[in-house]
């Protein structure tokens, strides 16, 4: 019988990984809002995965952030444009097949790299708000301003390009 | 068999995967950059995997960054999605061909 983490462990990356096929290949609907929802799905299962690596502070950001608001931002664009239209589009085979081909070779080769690695001694590091919020303005107080600087400049630009008409 | 660092790798190899026949396969944009999402999710796990068995928060810290900059990236490109739906009436990367040779 094994332990209880374990077994969460196999339980939050199956459901990972069957949400985030759900999400891109969904064989019963092509809508794009069924996949936004699938994909709220897996990055609620992946917040469950770190919490099992001791991440709870990026489990926590992984909900806020991501299921909350990037979900929204993908819902409203999805809801602002009119995709009735991709139901009925034919899927390129030769492209899926194709497609399908590369993904499995590449899926291949990572895993294997990833089975040839030496496994690393096992120790305990707890990703609590207290330890990352001390490295983070600490020894990564630059990159961090930086990034500040950087949402100002996205949020510049989003408001730039949304207007009615560029100058 | 103890659950260890090639188990959450190989997650993250399979995630990353199923984001990138996400990109691939599918021909509307939007879903195209929900399977951009899943790539980068698939690298944090690696790294907060990593972190986690190598005893260091750096890369704890690095996956901060990436779910911040992944924020900021998806209000750019969504934006840009709706600039070009506005111009063109369409969200399908097969009727963009206007740089096609």
């Amino acid at each position: 019988m094994p332990a209880l983490p374990d077994l969460l462990f196999y339980a939050f990356a199956g459901l990972t990984l069957l949400f985030g096929f759900l999400c891109v290949a969904n064989p019963l609907t092509r809508n794009p809002v069924t996949s936004a929802m699938f994909l709220v799905l897996t990055i609620c299962s992946l917040a469950g995965l770190f919490v099992l690596l001791n991440a709870f502070f990026l489990a926590a950001v992984q909900v806020l952030v991501y299921a909350g608001a990037v979900m929204v931002l993908f819902l409203f664009v999805i809801m602002l444009l009119d995709l009735k239209e991709e139901e009925r589009r034919q899927l390129n085979k030769v492209a899926l097949g194709a497609g399908s081909v590369a993904v499995a070779v590449i899926a291949g080769i990572l895993i294997k790299a990833v089975m040839s690695a030496k496994p690393a001694a096992e120790q305990l590091v707890e990703g609590t708000t207290k330890p990352l919020g001390r490295i983070l303005f600490t020894q990564y107080l630059l990159p961090f301003e930086i990034l500040s600087l950087l949402l100002l400049v996205a949020m510049v630009g989003v408001i730039l390009l949304s207007k009615k008409e560029l100058k | 068999m103890q659950v260890g660092l090639h188990h959450y790798l190989v997650v993250s190899a399979l995630l990353f995967s199923l984001g990138l026949l996400g990109v691939l396969a599918r021909r509307n944009l939007l879903v195209i950059y929900m399977g951009l999402e899943l790539m980068l999710n698939a690298a944090n796990l690696a790294l907060v995997a990593f972190s986690r068995y190598n005893a260091n928060l750096n890369g704890q810290v690095m996956v901060f960054f990436i779910i911040t900059v992944a924020a900021a990236e998806v209000a750019v490109g969504l934006s840009l999605i709706v600039a070009l739906y506005r111009k063109r009436q369409s969200a399908h990367v097969e009727d963009l061909t206007s740089l096609k040779l």
